[in-house]
């Protein structure tokens, strides 16, 4: 075994420190990033960051507000509807790349379309 | 020369073995890609025994054999990367400073994460796979450790009967 110096400390903290606040660094500067993105009737009705705490009232053809999206802390939920059953309130929260709240009534649907995570197809090792 | 050819020829066999174990137990860290590393052991005492072009022939050709009897063209290439690239960081530090031969596989174990992860950059063509850097890193310098330990152990002991060997 070979003598274990100082030098060899230091440099290995080093890299441990450098992995570490590179891991702190993108835990903080990626809070719930991404952006839902609501269509109704198959338009795009808008894009809405997840970053930012809002409300998004969303309207059919005729002008009404059919449906509230509300975003909170980096997830997006359907706050109300208009509709008879309120399923899409009780979809829950989305903030994952993909997922998606469908209120069919009014042909509203939000998912989340997410620049920071990659779909992969496969992994290989 | 030929108790040479003799030595890589068992490096090389025992580098294959170690992909071969990797291949069977998957050693999961939590990220996905992330492997002990046991070839490195190999590499890192042909490293300090012979020099780089043995440690080269030898990192290439277990890519190379490993990937087509373990893994596919994509194995191939992240290995080629992860290999190459640490391979010459280890080389660097081997012989240009004077650190102890587990911070040499540490620096050895993150750059091999890091070849990868800029292949598959380059491959993806989305830097957003840099996401994985910090927590490779880190796991590199845990691998890293352990296979420094081995090879530190390793080396003592095989520095003094190859050197018998050959006088």
């Amino acid at each position: 075994m070979e003598q274990v110096k100082k030098r060899d400390v230091i440099f290995i903290s080093c890299l441990l420190a450098v992995g570490l606040l590179s891991l702190i660094g993108w835990k903080l500067t990626h809070k719930g990033s991404g952006q839902v993105e609501i269509t109704v009737a198959d338009q795009v009705y808008g894009q809405y960051s997840l970053e930012q705490d809002q409300e998004v009232s969303i309207k059919n053809m005729d002008g009404d507000v059919t449906n509230v999206l509300v975003i909170r802390k980096g997830k997006a939920f359907m706050d109300e509807a208009d509709c008879p059953d309120h399923l899409c309130e009780k979809q829950g929260k989305i903030f994952h790349n993909g997922e998606t709240i469908v209120c069919l009534p009014n042909k509203v649907v939000v998912s989340v379309v997410n620049g920071s995570q990659s779909q992969y197809d496969s992994v290989t090792q | 020369m030929r108790k040479k050819v003799a030595m890589l020829g068992v490096l090389l066999a025992l580098a294959l073995i170690f992909s071969y174990i990797e291949s069977l137990v998957p050693f999961y860290f939590g990220v996905p890609g992330m492997k002990l590393g046991l070839t490195n052991v190999v590499i890192l005492l042909c490293l300090y025994l012979f020099g780089w072009k043995e440690a080269l022939l030898i990192s290439v050709m277990r890519v190379l054999l490993a990937g087509f009897m373990f893994g596919n063209a994509f194995s191939i290439a992240y290995s080629m990367a992860g290999g190459l690239l640490s391979l010459l960081v280890m080389y660097l530090l081997h012989r240009f400073s004077k650190l102890a031969i587990f911070s040499v596989s540490v620096a050895g174990g993150v750059s091999h994460n890091l070849g990868q992860i800029l292949l598959a950059c380059w491959l993806v063509q989305n830097y957003n796979v840099m996401y994985y850097f910090p927590l490779l890193v880190i796991a590199g310098v845990i691998t890293g450790l352990l296979i420094g330990l081995l090879s530190s152990e390793v080396y003592v002991r095989i520095r003094n009967l190859y050197k018998e060997e050959t006088r």
